[in-house]
């Protein structure tokens, strides 16, 4: 295929060229970071929480006395755990994808000048880390006389767990197990350390953060009361709740049970990334009406050269080009100009990504997205081209006999 | 001239369907799309309090006597700043705001114990952000300072309760408390639910919850710090409080100041009140950074806060990237079209049409474009906030179009069309009227 005098033509119709290739940079712009933005929004739906999700619910009260917290903790742990099926009840502050209660800055020395991150403070009666079916990777679960009473917001001094995300963080490379940390004057040491144990709220976070969790194990106590974590054979599990709505009313009447919180672990996750799906539904919408409204302006574009050209068609027909020819110079022709407007996509991609990194920290567009938009948008350029291209193929050699 | 331009233009668009379709399909989507983010953030980025926005502000002092180098004040201010800056009285009106979730019933009336969220405010709260009353009144400042048990409830809360009948004069059970009802608001739906909002910098663009509804119950600030002592919440803490939930001698901040300033003499000298009272706390010891006091206004303060949420600014700037595409699209097309009629427009001008006239009757079928776009874009647009209506997000119910977005949607659609017809218009009138009738 010769390329030259397609690029002569095309040179006659510089404007409308131009227009054109504009139209493709924009898209492949738009596209190529559409498509990082579903990509980084499914990760963030696809976080892996670390417990057991479809085993697990949570029952959440308020309205209380203070001063009758731990014996509405007995009565609820009590009746809870007589429901059949319930394979285990514990009390836990913070719920992952649910109540959010621990959130705390921590610090690496005593005296509070070494920040280490905001972090996530579970903590929790005995039996609910068990419960969480987190994954112990060095050290030691908590042991029974690990969990001590506490008077205030957070217990003084604790042996706990954290997750592996937080041990690189705060001592990278180095052996987390003994290290210690304070939250105020409260001091935590580490003796064990867990693969995942998500963030209630891991939407907000950047990166490994969202895996920033301590365990922290206490016995019952005021700041320790109406939250509940149930655990119960999946199948179980959406009646174990049923009943055990039903029977807080007689277990706790002095309490009020939040409607909204108590949900099994599933529905909490689904809600909490309502709001991703719905904006990676968004942006498959936008994907799929910017690349209708370019196909159909090619389309259109194309017609109008096509029809425009059907004498020269005509005459060159006449002189011995073939169908395949005449097929071939309009595919040719689209490629160009898809081509063009990809390598000026390429640069506005980027352009684009450094915009939305200063407004939106989002990180660095990868390089394996402008293969990826650029592939679709010629394919997209060929499809569209090849039903005004056929209709030129078809353009009878005699159309160059007749005067117009 | 105009209407001959415009039957020319309607034999023009109805020669070629396809064409024509195609064109007003670009402009329809994109201002469906560009129009229906528009209006989410026209809704949310606007005054909650129109009247008198301008005379609202928020100060702050930094009352976290940790050493540092902070730029910024904490968002709220603890108890003692903030209730001191009140008792000084030297606003036109000024308020202190605390909210807190809280156990409620009605004796009599046969529901299950709600927690709704209460808001602890003082009697300039109602004047002072305009707020509408179905039935009585809030309370006065003689309430206030008596830490009287009265309230005052939602719209929401009196359909609820007592099925939207007059309840004043009511009792309701707040905690362990009586309160009397003292006035029923008519519904009332700021956006953002501004007095409350804090912390926005934190929130990684996800402020969607600034949109919420109102609290349910509003009582005077000292009745609610008595009645539901041991239930607040922090802001923040620079040390563990000692008692969780009561938070009068924290180290905590959790309590907002509103103060009304009728004029920017007053505004100056407000901020100079603040500045002398943080100079004086530091003093005492009790503040370290006295040079970190703010006075934002109503506005500003929602800016710092950028309370649009990030997710919308988001749609905006893809929406609008996709007008752009579509209007590009429509050059391309427009063009084509135009030039197609080159001989036409010879004829035309061969038979005495200036520039000017072949410019204008092209103009004029892009408007029409334009327009015809712009009635399909409005469908588009009232489908996309239907869509948005049913999303997952606080401010879903607010989604509607409103008539500035109504006209705004045809004022762009057509300077949108008129915009991608210019360059078109232009080649099309400088058609060579001699090459074109030569051809013919």
């Amino acid at each position: 295929m010769q390329i030259r005098p397609i690029l002569a033509a095309l040179r006659r119709h510089r404007m409308a060229t131009v227009l054109i290739a504009l139209e493709i940079a924009l898209a492949c712009a738009v596209l190529c970071n559409a498509c990082f933005l579903i990509a980084g929004r499914i990760d963030a739906i696809q976080v892996d929480s670390g417990v057991d999700e479809a085993s697990l619910a949570t029952v959440q009260l308020a309205g209380y006395e203070n001063a009758h917290a731990v014996d509405l903790n007995a009565r609820v742990l009590a009746g809870l755990g007589s429901i059949a099926g319930v394979q285990s009840v514990s009390l836990l502050n913070s719920i992952p994808f649910g109540a959010r209660r621990g959130t705390a800055g921590i610090t690496t020395d005593m005296a509070g000048k070494h920040f280490g991150g905001v972090v996530e403070f579970y903590v929790g009666g005995p039996g609910s880390l068990s419960a969480l079916g987190t994954r112990l990777v060095a050290g030691r679960n908590p042991q029974p006389d690990d969990f001590r009473p506490f008077t205030a917001l957070m217990p003084d001094d604790a042996s706990v767990q954290v997750t592996r995300a937080l041990a690189e963080h705060l001592w990278p490379g180095a052996d987390p197990l003994g290290k210690e940390f304070w939250l105020d004057k409260s001091h935590f040491r580490v003796v064990g350390v867990i693969d995942h144990l998500v963030r209630p709220d891991p939407g907000g976070w950047p990166g490994d953060s969202r895996d920033w969790s301590v365990f922290v194990p206490a016995q019952s106590s005021v700041y320790l009361s109406g939250s509940y974590l149930l655990r119960a054979a999946p199948t179980d599990l959406p009646r174990v709740l049923r009943d055990a709505r039903a029977a807080i009313a007689k277990i706790a009447p002095d309490a009020v049970l939040d409607q909204d919180g108590t949900q099994t672990l599933g529905d909490l996750r689904t809600r909490s990334f309502q709001k991703d799906r719905a904006m990676i539904g968004m942006l498959v919408g936008v994907i799929v009406a910017l690349l209708l409204v370019t196909a159909l302006g090619i389309v259109g574009l194309a017609s109008f050269w096509v029809a425009q050209r059907r004498r020269q068609i005509g005459i060159r027909r006449a002189i011995g080009a073939t169908r395949r020819d005449i097929l071939h110079y309009f595919q040719t022709e689209n490629f160009l100009i898809v081509s063009f407007g990809i390598v000026l996509g390429m640069v506005l991609a980027y352009a684009l990504n450094l915009l939305l990194m200063t407004h939106y920290e989002l990180p660095r567009l990868p390089l394996v997205y402008l293969p990826i938009g650029a592939a679709a948008l010629w394919l997209l350029g060929q499809l569209a081209v090849l039903g005004p291209a056929l209709r030129a193929a078809a353009v009878p050699p005699v159309v160059a006999t007749r005067s117009v | 001239m105009f209407t001959y331009y415009l039957d020319l233009a309607l034999r023009s668009l109805k020669r070629n369907k396809v064409l024509t379709a195609l064109m007003v399909i670009a402009i329809a989507v994109g201002i469906g799309a560009s129009m229906t983010t528009l209006t989410v953030m026209h809704l949310l980025s606007g005054d909650p309090v129109p009247t008198r926005s301008g005379t609202l502000f928020y100060p702050q002092v930094d009352g976290n006597p940790t050493p540092g180098d902070f730029k910024q004040p904490l968002d709220v201010m603890d108890y003692q700043s903030a209730v001191d800056l009140w008792g000084a009285h030297r606003a036109d009106a000024q308020t202190l705001v605390v909210d807190s979730p809280v156990r409620l019933s009605a004796p009599g009336v046969n529901l299950p114990t709600l927690m709704p969220s209460m808001l602890s405010t003082t009697s300039d709260f109602f004047p002072m952000f305009d707020v509408p009353f179905r039935y009585g009144s809030g309370w006065s400042a003689d309430d206030d300072a008596r830490h009287a048990r009265v309230a005052v409830i939602s719209d929401d809360l009196n359909h609820k309760l007592f099925g939207g009948r007059d309840s004043v004069g009511q009792v309701l059970r707040l905690r362990d408390t009586d309160v009397r009802i003292v006035g029923v608001l008519r519904p009332w739906r700021p956006s953002p639910v501004f007095y409350t909002v804090a912390g926005g910098r934190f929130a990684n663009g996800d402020t969607a919850d600034f949109y919420g509804k109102t609290q349910d119950v509003f009582t005077p600030f000292f009745t609610g710090l008595e009645l539901n002592d041991g239930n607040f919440q922090q802001f923040t803490c620079w040390h563990m409080p000692e008692r969780p939930g009561h938070l009068q001698n924290s180290p905590c901040a959790w309590v907002r100041l509103w103060v009304q300033l009728g004029d920017a003499g007053k505004v100056a000298a407000y901020k100079q009140f603040l500045d002398g009272y943080a100079a004086q706390q530091a003093a005492l010891g009790r503040i370290v950074r006295p040079q970190n006091t703010r006075l934002r206004s109503l506005m500003q303060w929602l800016d710092y806060n950028g309370v649009v949420p990030g997710d919308v600014r988001l749609q905006t700037w893809l929406a609008f990237a996709f007008l752009a595409i579509c209007l590009f699209n429509m050059i391309g097309l427009l063009l084509a079209k135009f030039l197609r009629r080159s001989g036409e427009i010879g004829v035309r001008r061969a038979l005495g049409a200036s520039r000017g006239a072949v410019f204008a009757q092209c103009l004029v079928e892009a408007g029409l474009v334009g327009l015809i776009g712009g009635i399909g874009g409005l469908g588009l647009t009232l489908l996309g906030l239907w869509l948005v209506r049913r999303q997952p997000v606080a401010y879903a119910d607010l989604a509607h179009l409103d008539v500035s977005m109504f006209v705004a949607t045809f004022v762009t659609a057509i300077a949108a069309s008129l915009l991608a017809g210019v360059l078109p218009a232009f080649r099309a009138s400088r058609v060579a009227p001699g090459l074109q009738l030569k051809t013919l």
